[in-house]
Protein backbone atom coordinates (compact mmCIF):
# COMPACT_ATOMS: atom_id res chain seq x y z
CA UNK A 1 0.00 0.00 0.00
CA UNK A 2 1.57 3.63 -1.01
CA UNK A 3 1.72 6.10 1.25
CA UNK A 4 2.24 10.01 0.90
CA UNK A 5 4.38 11.66 3.02
CA UNK A 6 4.28 14.91 1.48
CA UNK A 7 1.20 16.25 -0.08
CA UNK A 8 0.44 19.78 -1.08
CA UNK A 9 -2.57 21.50 -1.84
CA UNK A 10 -3.58 24.80 -4.13
CA UNK A 11 0.60 25.43 -3.18
CA UNK A 12 1.25 29.25 -4.27
CA UNK A 13 4.39 31.61 -3.69
CA UNK A 14 4.62 34.93 -5.04
CA UNK A 15 8.15 36.79 -4.51
CA UNK A 16 6.77 40.22 -4.51
CA UNK A 17 4.76 40.56 -7.19
CA UNK A 18 6.24 37.99 -8.90
CA UNK A 19 3.52 34.36 -9.09
CA UNK A 20 6.38 31.61 -8.88
CA UNK A 21 4.15 28.99 -7.77
CA UNK A 22 0.70 28.54 -9.06
CA UNK A 23 -1.64 25.99 -7.62
CA UNK A 24 0.29 23.19 -7.55
CA UNK A 25 -1.12 19.83 -6.23
CA UNK A 26 1.25 17.00 -5.44
CA UNK A 27 1.64 13.89 -3.47
CA UNK A 28 5.21 13.05 -2.78
CA UNK A 29 4.51 8.94 -1.98
CA UNK A 30 7.17 7.21 0.72
CA UNK A 31 10.45 5.44 -0.27
CA UNK A 32 10.49 6.70 -3.83
CA UNK A 33 12.19 9.21 -5.51
CA UNK A 34 10.32 12.45 -6.57
CA UNK A 35 11.98 14.36 -9.36
CA UNK A 36 11.06 17.67 -10.35
CA UNK A 37 11.99 18.90 -14.00
CA UNK A 38 11.23 21.57 -16.04
CA UNK A 39 13.14 24.19 -17.54
CA UNK A 40 15.25 27.45 -15.94
CA UNK A 41 13.00 29.60 -13.85
CA UNK A 42 9.72 27.48 -13.86
CA UNK A 43 9.94 27.48 -10.00
CA UNK A 44 11.43 23.58 -9.30
CA UNK A 45 13.81 24.68 -6.78
CA UNK A 46 11.57 27.30 -4.78
CA UNK A 47 9.01 24.50 -5.18
CA UNK A 48 11.74 22.09 -3.81
CA UNK A 49 12.55 24.86 -1.11
CA UNK A 50 8.77 25.19 -0.03
CA UNK A 51 8.80 21.52 1.57
CA UNK A 52 11.31 22.56 4.39
CA UNK A 53 10.14 26.03 4.44
CA UNK A 54 13.68 27.42 3.07
CA UNK A 55 11.80 29.87 1.23
CA UNK A 56 11.20 31.19 4.63
CA UNK A 57 14.98 33.12 5.20
CA UNK A 58 14.00 35.16 1.73
CA UNK A 59 12.32 38.61 2.38
CA UNK A 60 8.94 39.45 0.60
CA UNK A 61 7.82 36.05 -0.12
CA UNK A 62 4.44 35.18 0.42
CA UNK A 63 2.99 31.51 0.66
CA UNK A 64 -0.89 30.12 0.00
CA UNK A 65 -2.06 26.78 0.31
CA UNK A 66 -0.67 23.71 2.63
CA UNK A 67 1.85 21.49 2.57
CA UNK A 68 1.34 18.11 4.44
CA UNK A 69 4.23 16.30 6.28
CA UNK A 70 2.58 13.13 7.20
CA UNK A 71 -0.83 14.85 7.18
CA UNK A 72 0.55 17.42 9.25
CA UNK A 73 0.91 21.39 7.55
CA UNK A 74 4.13 22.49 7.66
CA UNK A 75 2.72 25.98 7.51
CA UNK A 76 0.96 25.75 10.20
CA UNK A 77 1.14 27.66 13.65
CA UNK A 78 2.73 24.57 15.76
CA UNK A 79 5.35 23.98 13.47
CA UNK A 80 8.41 24.64 14.32
CA UNK A 81 10.74 25.18 11.85
CA UNK A 82 14.48 24.11 13.06
CA UNK A 83 12.58 20.11 13.90
CA UNK A 84 11.02 20.62 10.42
CA UNK A 85 14.10 20.96 8.62
CA UNK A 86 15.67 18.36 10.89
CA UNK A 87 12.53 15.66 9.19
CA UNK A 88 13.39 17.39 5.87
CA UNK A 89 16.99 17.67 5.26
CA UNK A 90 18.26 19.22 2.28
CA UNK A 91 21.49 18.98 -0.30
CA UNK A 92 22.32 21.59 -3.09
CA UNK A 93 24.17 22.19 -6.03
CA UNK A 94 27.34 23.14 -5.09
CA UNK A 95 28.68 20.97 -2.15
CA UNK A 96 29.49 23.48 0.56
CA UNK A 97 31.51 21.51 3.28
CA UNK A 98 32.40 23.48 6.34
CA UNK A 99 36.07 23.93 6.84
CA UNK A 100 36.21 21.60 9.27
CA UNK A 101 37.53 17.80 9.63
CA UNK A 102 35.57 14.83 7.41
CA UNK A 103 34.56 13.73 10.98
CA UNK A 104 33.21 16.98 12.32
CA UNK A 105 31.67 17.73 8.94
CA UNK A 106 29.41 15.14 9.52
CA UNK A 107 28.98 15.06 13.39
CA UNK A 108 28.24 18.71 13.22
CA UNK A 109 24.62 18.64 12.94
CA UNK A 110 24.49 16.32 15.93
CA UNK A 111 26.25 18.24 17.96
CA UNK A 112 24.24 21.70 17.41
CA UNK A 113 21.50 19.01 18.42
CA UNK A 114 22.84 18.40 21.46
CA UNK A 115 24.20 15.14 20.89
CA UNK A 116 27.96 14.45 23.54
CA UNK A 117 28.11 10.91 23.93
CA UNK A 118 31.46 10.21 21.82
CA UNK A 119 30.73 6.53 20.98
CA UNK A 120 27.52 7.40 19.90
CA UNK A 121 28.79 10.38 17.32
CA UNK A 122 31.27 7.78 16.00
CA UNK A 123 28.87 5.48 15.21
CA UNK A 124 26.74 7.73 13.67
CA UNK A 125 29.38 9.79 11.36
CA UNK A 126 30.32 6.01 10.42
CA UNK A 127 26.36 4.90 9.35
CA UNK A 128 26.49 8.37 7.50
CA UNK A 129 29.46 7.77 5.54
CA UNK A 130 28.44 4.42 5.20
CA UNK A 131 24.72 5.22 3.54
CA UNK A 132 26.53 7.97 1.91
CA UNK A 133 28.64 5.86 0.28
CA UNK A 134 31.93 7.33 1.05
CA UNK A 135 33.47 5.64 4.24
CA UNK A 136 35.36 3.24 2.33
CA UNK A 137 37.21 6.29 0.68
CA UNK A 138 37.37 8.18 4.13
CA UNK A 139 37.85 6.03 7.01
CA UNK A 140 41.32 6.39 7.27
CA UNK A 141 41.64 10.23 7.21
CA UNK A 142 38.58 11.28 8.82
CA UNK A 143 40.50 13.74 11.29
CA UNK A 144 41.81 15.49 7.40
CA UNK A 145 40.31 18.53 6.14
CA UNK A 146 37.27 18.16 4.11
CA UNK A 147 38.31 20.82 1.72
CA UNK A 148 40.65 18.01 0.29
CA UNK A 149 38.23 15.88 -1.21
CA UNK A 150 37.51 15.56 -4.92
CA UNK A 151 33.63 17.55 -5.75
CA UNK A 152 32.19 13.90 -6.14
CA UNK A 153 33.48 13.46 -2.28
CA UNK A 154 32.47 16.52 -0.80
CA UNK A 155 28.93 16.07 -2.34
CA UNK A 156 28.57 12.43 -0.91
CA UNK A 157 30.18 14.39 2.12
CA UNK A 158 27.17 16.87 2.47
CA UNK A 159 24.67 14.14 1.46
CA UNK A 160 26.33 11.93 4.78
CA UNK A 161 26.10 15.41 6.89
CA UNK A 162 22.08 15.34 6.36
CA UNK A 163 21.97 11.73 6.76
CA UNK A 164 23.70 12.45 9.98
CA UNK A 165 20.47 13.46 11.41
CA UNK A 166 18.38 11.03 10.69
CA UNK A 167 15.95 12.92 8.42
CA UNK A 168 12.67 11.29 7.01
CA UNK A 169 12.91 13.09 3.43
CA UNK A 170 15.81 14.39 1.70
CA UNK A 171 15.56 17.29 -1.08
CA UNK A 172 18.42 17.49 -3.87
CA UNK A 173 18.76 21.01 -5.79
CA UNK A 174 20.94 19.67 -8.39
CA UNK A 175 23.03 17.57 -6.30
CA UNK A 176 25.48 16.27 -9.51
CA UNK A 177 25.06 18.88 -11.69
CA UNK A 178 28.62 19.76 -11.44
CA UNK A 179 30.31 16.89 -10.87
CA UNK A 180 31.93 13.97 -13.69
CA UNK A 181 30.09 10.98 -15.00
CA UNK A 182 31.75 8.66 -12.83
CA UNK A 183 30.90 11.03 -9.69
CA UNK A 184 27.30 11.49 -10.95
CA UNK A 185 27.33 7.71 -11.63
CA UNK A 186 28.06 7.40 -7.60
CA UNK A 187 25.34 9.67 -6.32
CA UNK A 188 23.00 8.25 -8.41
CA UNK A 189 23.54 4.51 -7.27
CA UNK A 190 23.55 6.04 -3.85
CA UNK A 191 19.97 7.86 -4.65
CA UNK A 192 18.80 4.56 -5.61
CA UNK A 193 19.95 3.05 -2.32
CA UNK A 194 18.74 5.77 -0.36
CA UNK A 195 15.11 5.58 -0.94
CA UNK A 196 15.02 1.75 1.30
CA UNK A 197 15.28 4.33 4.06
CA UNK A 198 14.24 7.89 3.08
CA UNK A 199 12.10 10.12 0.61
CA UNK A 200 14.13 11.91 -1.87
CA UNK A 201 12.80 14.66 -3.82
CA UNK A 202 15.40 15.70 -6.35
CA UNK A 203 15.33 19.14 -8.76
CA UNK A 204 17.24 18.10 -12.07
CA UNK A 205 18.20 19.85 -15.40
CA UNK A 206 19.17 16.32 -17.01
CA UNK A 207 16.15 14.57 -17.92
CA UNK A 208 18.32 11.39 -18.38
CA UNK A 209 19.16 11.54 -14.93
CA UNK A 210 15.55 11.94 -13.87
CA UNK A 211 14.50 8.70 -16.15
CA UNK A 212 17.47 6.86 -14.54
CA UNK A 213 16.84 7.40 -10.89
CA UNK A 214 13.03 8.34 -10.56
CA UNK A 215 10.02 6.58 -9.85
CA UNK A 216 7.83 9.74 -10.31
CA UNK A 217 8.59 12.75 -12.36
CA UNK A 218 7.00 16.02 -12.07
CA UNK A 219 7.05 18.63 -14.71
CA UNK A 220 6.91 21.92 -14.16
CA UNK A 221 6.93 25.10 -16.56
CA UNK A 222 6.35 28.45 -15.73
CA UNK A 223 4.95 28.01 -12.14
CA UNK A 224 2.47 25.62 -13.18
CA UNK A 225 2.80 21.69 -12.72
CA UNK A 226 1.86 20.26 -16.29
CA UNK A 227 2.14 17.01 -15.67
CA UNK A 228 3.01 14.02 -12.65
CA UNK A 229 3.35 11.03 -13.79
CA UNK A 230 5.39 7.67 -12.90
CA UNK A 231 8.82 7.87 -14.69
CA UNK A 232 8.45 5.43 -17.32
CA UNK A 233 5.45 7.13 -18.69
CA UNK A 234 6.04 10.76 -18.35
CA UNK A 235 8.92 10.11 -20.72
CA UNK A 236 7.36 7.05 -23.18
CA UNK A 237 4.40 8.50 -23.63
CA UNK A 238 3.68 12.41 -22.11
CA UNK A 239 -0.26 13.38 -21.84
CA UNK A 240 0.06 16.48 -22.27
CA UNK A 241 1.60 17.97 -25.56
CA UNK A 242 3.81 20.18 -23.24
CA UNK A 243 5.61 17.74 -21.81
CA UNK A 244 6.32 16.10 -24.96
CA UNK A 245 7.67 19.30 -26.20
CA UNK A 246 9.63 19.84 -23.66
CA UNK A 247 11.03 16.50 -23.09
CA UNK A 248 12.36 16.03 -26.78
CA UNK A 249 13.28 19.35 -27.17
CA UNK A 250 10.84 20.81 -29.45
CA UNK A 251 10.04 23.53 -26.41
CA UNK A 252 10.76 27.44 -26.52
CA UNK B 1 12.51 27.95 -33.92
CA UNK B 2 15.59 26.69 -36.08
CA UNK B 3 14.98 22.56 -36.46
CA UNK B 4 17.60 21.18 -34.09
CA UNK B 5 20.47 18.60 -35.87
CA UNK B 6 18.48 15.61 -33.68
CA UNK B 7 15.38 16.60 -35.35
CA UNK B 8 16.96 17.21 -38.73
CA UNK B 9 18.34 13.56 -38.45
CA UNK B 10 15.08 12.46 -37.65
CA UNK B 11 13.74 13.87 -40.36
CA UNK B 12 17.02 11.93 -42.44
CA UNK B 13 15.61 8.37 -40.99
CA UNK B 14 12.28 9.05 -41.82
CA UNK B 15 13.25 9.70 -45.85
CA UNK B 16 15.91 6.31 -45.49
CA UNK B 17 12.64 3.87 -44.50
CA UNK B 18 10.61 5.66 -46.90
CA UNK B 19 12.98 4.59 -49.80
CA UNK B 20 13.45 1.29 -48.12
CA UNK B 21 9.34 0.95 -48.58
CA UNK B 22 9.26 2.49 -52.06
CA UNK B 23 11.66 -0.20 -53.26
CA UNK B 24 10.24 -3.15 -51.09
CA UNK B 25 6.77 -2.22 -52.39
CA UNK B 26 8.22 -2.29 -55.65
CA UNK B 27 9.44 -5.71 -55.12
CA UNK B 28 6.42 -7.13 -54.32
CA UNK B 29 4.64 -5.93 -57.64
CA UNK B 30 7.12 -6.97 -59.25
CA UNK B 31 7.53 -10.66 -57.96
CA UNK B 32 3.99 -10.94 -58.86
CA UNK B 33 4.37 -9.99 -62.71
CA UNK B 34 7.12 -12.16 -62.95
CA UNK B 35 5.00 -14.75 -61.88
CA UNK B 36 1.41 -13.89 -63.87
CA UNK B 37 3.63 -13.34 -67.23
CA UNK B 38 5.81 -15.74 -66.68
CA UNK B 39 8.98 -13.82 -67.13
CA UNK B 40 12.38 -15.53 -65.74
CA UNK B 41 14.12 -12.60 -66.54
CA UNK B 42 12.49 -10.37 -64.43
CA UNK B 43 11.97 -13.26 -61.95
CA UNK B 44 16.00 -12.96 -61.55
CA UNK B 45 16.64 -9.52 -61.48
CA UNK B 46 14.51 -10.00 -58.28
CA UNK B 47 16.57 -12.30 -56.84
CA UNK B 48 19.52 -10.01 -57.52
CA UNK B 49 17.87 -6.97 -55.62
CA UNK B 50 17.52 -8.42 -52.45
CA UNK B 51 21.16 -7.87 -51.34
CA UNK B 52 19.86 -3.64 -51.76
CA UNK B 53 17.28 -4.25 -49.26
CA UNK B 54 19.54 -5.96 -47.21
CA UNK B 55 21.98 -3.64 -47.18
CA UNK B 56 18.67 -0.63 -46.61
CA UNK B 57 18.24 -2.38 -43.10
CA UNK B 58 21.66 -2.46 -42.19
CA UNK B 59 22.07 1.15 -42.44
CA UNK B 60 18.42 2.37 -41.35
CA UNK B 61 19.08 -0.42 -38.02
CA UNK B 62 22.74 1.28 -37.36
CA UNK B 63 21.28 5.11 -37.77
CA UNK B 64 18.67 4.62 -34.92
CA UNK B 65 21.21 2.49 -32.67
CA UNK B 66 23.44 5.85 -33.28
CA UNK B 67 20.70 8.32 -32.65
CA UNK B 68 19.38 6.08 -29.41
CA UNK B 69 23.17 6.31 -28.20
CA UNK B 70 23.81 10.36 -29.12
CA UNK B 71 20.84 11.73 -28.42
CA UNK B 72 18.34 9.65 -25.87
CA UNK B 73 15.25 10.64 -26.74
CA UNK B 74 12.13 10.59 -24.97
CA UNK B 75 8.13 10.23 -25.89
CA UNK B 76 7.44 10.34 -29.65
CA UNK B 77 10.87 10.63 -30.47
CA UNK B 78 11.68 7.98 -28.99
CA UNK B 79 8.76 5.30 -30.39
CA UNK B 80 9.41 6.77 -33.29
CA UNK B 81 12.73 5.38 -33.80
CA UNK B 82 12.05 2.08 -31.91
CA UNK B 83 9.61 1.74 -34.23
CA UNK B 84 11.73 2.05 -37.25
CA UNK B 85 13.70 -0.17 -35.74
CA UNK B 86 10.49 -2.98 -36.06
CA UNK B 87 9.91 -1.82 -39.30
CA UNK B 88 12.66 -2.06 -41.57
CA UNK B 89 12.62 -5.82 -39.68
CA UNK B 90 9.60 -6.66 -41.22
CA UNK B 91 10.33 -4.67 -44.12
CA UNK B 92 13.72 -6.67 -44.84
CA UNK B 93 11.69 -9.98 -44.37
CA UNK B 94 9.00 -8.44 -46.77
CA UNK B 95 11.41 -8.20 -49.38
CA UNK B 96 12.91 -11.91 -48.32
CA UNK B 97 9.34 -12.76 -49.33
CA UNK B 98 8.86 -10.90 -52.88
CA UNK B 99 12.75 -12.67 -53.85
CA UNK B 100 10.20 -16.06 -52.80
CA UNK B 101 8.01 -15.44 -55.41
CA UNK B 102 10.52 -14.57 -57.87
CA UNK B 103 11.84 -18.48 -57.17
CA UNK B 104 8.00 -19.91 -57.52
CA UNK B 105 8.09 -18.36 -60.67
CA UNK B 106 11.49 -19.74 -61.95
CA UNK B 107 10.18 -23.17 -61.08
CA UNK B 108 6.59 -22.95 -62.70
CA UNK B 109 7.96 -20.78 -65.87
CA UNK B 110 8.91 -24.05 -67.71
CA UNK B 111 5.59 -25.83 -66.81
CA UNK B 112 2.40 -26.05 -68.37
CA UNK B 113 -0.12 -23.67 -66.64
CA UNK B 114 -1.50 -25.78 -64.06
CA UNK B 115 -4.94 -23.34 -63.77
CA UNK B 116 -6.02 -19.51 -64.49
CA UNK B 117 -5.07 -17.56 -61.63
CA UNK B 118 -8.23 -16.29 -59.80
CA UNK B 119 -7.42 -16.09 -55.90
CA UNK B 120 -3.47 -15.42 -55.65
CA UNK B 121 -3.80 -12.64 -58.23
CA UNK B 122 -7.15 -11.54 -55.38
CA UNK B 123 -3.92 -12.04 -52.49
CA UNK B 124 -1.16 -9.91 -54.49
CA UNK B 125 -3.43 -7.20 -54.87
CA UNK B 126 -4.58 -7.06 -51.02
CA UNK B 127 -0.44 -7.84 -50.08
CA UNK B 128 0.58 -4.69 -52.04
CA UNK B 129 -2.47 -2.72 -50.48
CA UNK B 130 -1.63 -3.83 -46.64
CA UNK B 131 2.00 -2.69 -47.19
CA UNK B 132 1.17 -0.20 -49.32
CA UNK B 133 -1.32 1.33 -46.52
CA UNK B 134 0.77 0.48 -43.53
CA UNK B 135 3.46 2.57 -44.97
CA UNK B 136 1.29 5.23 -45.67
CA UNK B 137 0.13 4.84 -42.32
CA UNK B 138 3.40 5.21 -40.61
CA UNK B 139 4.65 8.55 -42.48
CA UNK B 140 1.39 9.73 -41.63
CA UNK B 141 1.54 8.71 -37.97
CA UNK B 142 -2.19 7.67 -38.85
CA UNK B 143 -3.14 4.98 -36.55
CA UNK B 144 -6.60 4.50 -37.74
CA UNK B 145 -5.50 3.65 -41.49
CA UNK B 146 -3.20 0.89 -39.55
CA UNK B 147 -6.02 -0.13 -37.17
CA UNK B 148 -7.61 -0.25 -41.33
CA UNK B 149 -5.00 -2.53 -42.29
CA UNK B 150 -4.73 -4.78 -39.04
CA UNK B 151 -8.15 -5.67 -39.88
CA UNK B 152 -7.78 -7.00 -43.44
CA UNK B 153 -5.33 -9.77 -42.12
CA UNK B 154 -8.69 -11.96 -41.74
CA UNK B 155 -9.30 -11.32 -45.54
CA UNK B 156 -5.30 -12.59 -46.43
CA UNK B 157 -5.80 -15.89 -43.95
CA UNK B 158 -9.12 -16.53 -45.50
CA UNK B 159 -7.49 -15.82 -49.80
CA UNK B 160 -4.64 -18.57 -48.64
CA UNK B 161 -6.87 -20.98 -47.13
CA UNK B 162 -8.99 -21.23 -50.20
CA UNK B 163 -5.68 -21.52 -52.91
CA UNK B 164 -4.62 -24.33 -50.27
CA UNK B 165 -8.35 -26.02 -51.03
CA UNK B 166 -8.45 -25.94 -53.84
CA UNK B 167 -4.77 -26.72 -54.80
CA UNK B 168 -5.20 -30.12 -52.27
CA UNK B 169 -8.05 -31.33 -54.16
CA UNK B 170 -6.34 -30.77 -57.42
CA UNK B 171 -2.93 -32.76 -56.14
CA UNK B 172 -5.85 -35.34 -54.67
CA UNK B 173 -7.42 -35.62 -58.00
CA UNK B 174 -4.35 -36.01 -60.03
CA UNK B 175 -0.92 -36.57 -58.06
CA UNK B 176 0.95 -35.66 -61.48
CA UNK B 177 0.25 -31.84 -61.40
CA UNK B 178 1.82 -31.76 -57.95
CA UNK B 179 5.12 -30.09 -59.31
CA UNK B 180 2.92 -27.34 -61.29
CA UNK B 181 0.52 -27.03 -57.96
CA UNK B 182 3.00 -26.96 -55.10
CA UNK B 183 5.23 -23.39 -56.12
CA UNK B 184 1.22 -22.42 -56.46
CA UNK B 185 0.52 -23.36 -53.08
CA UNK B 186 3.89 -21.71 -51.59
CA UNK B 187 2.86 -18.38 -53.05
CA UNK B 188 -0.48 -18.27 -51.68
CA UNK B 189 1.78 -19.06 -48.40
CA UNK B 190 4.43 -15.92 -49.35
CA UNK B 191 1.64 -13.62 -49.90
CA UNK B 192 -0.08 -14.42 -46.65
CA UNK B 193 3.11 -13.93 -44.82
CA UNK B 194 3.23 -10.72 -46.74
CA UNK B 195 0.44 -9.70 -45.70
CA UNK B 196 1.28 -10.45 -41.77
CA UNK B 197 4.34 -8.45 -42.04
CA UNK B 198 1.99 -5.75 -43.20
CA UNK B 199 0.15 -6.08 -40.09
CA UNK B 200 2.79 -5.98 -37.75
CA UNK B 201 4.20 -2.60 -39.40
CA UNK B 202 0.31 -1.26 -38.62
CA UNK B 203 0.57 -2.88 -35.09
CA UNK B 204 3.81 -0.98 -34.42
CA UNK B 205 2.70 2.13 -35.79
CA UNK B 206 0.17 1.47 -33.73
CA UNK B 207 2.03 2.06 -30.61
CA UNK B 208 4.16 4.81 -32.46
CA UNK B 209 1.04 7.25 -32.34
CA UNK B 210 -0.73 6.04 -29.48
CA UNK B 211 1.92 4.48 -27.04
CA UNK B 212 -0.85 1.02 -27.15
CA UNK B 213 0.91 -2.42 -27.88
CA UNK B 214 -1.60 -3.94 -30.29
CA UNK B 215 0.70 -6.74 -30.82
CA UNK B 216 -0.20 -10.40 -30.09
CA UNK B 217 -3.42 -8.94 -28.58
CA UNK B 218 -7.10 -10.49 -30.28
CA UNK B 219 -8.92 -7.53 -32.10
Amino acid sequence: MKKVKIATYNLNLWFGKNHVLKNINMQIEENKVTAIIGPSGCGKSTFLRCLNRMNDLIEDTRIEGKVLLDGENIYGNKMDVVSLRKRVGMVFQKSNPFPKSIFENVAYGLRIHGEKNKKKLQERVEQSLRDAALWDEVKDRLDKSAMGLSGGQQQRLCIARALAIQPEVVLMDEPASALDPTATNKIEELIQKLKEKYTIVIVTHNMQQAARISDYTAFLLMGELIEFQPTAKLFTNPENKKTEDYITGRFG
Amino acid sequence: MEKRHFHRELGELNRKILKMGNAVENLISRSVESLKKRDTELARDIINSDEKIDKMEIDIDETCINLLALYQPMAIDLRFIATALMITTDLERIGDLAVDIAERTLELADKPLLKPLIDVPKLATLAEQMVHQSLEAFINHNSDLAIEVCRHDDEADHLRDLVYMEIIQIITNNGSVAPRAIPLLLVARHLERICDHATNIAEDVVYMVQAQMLKHHPR
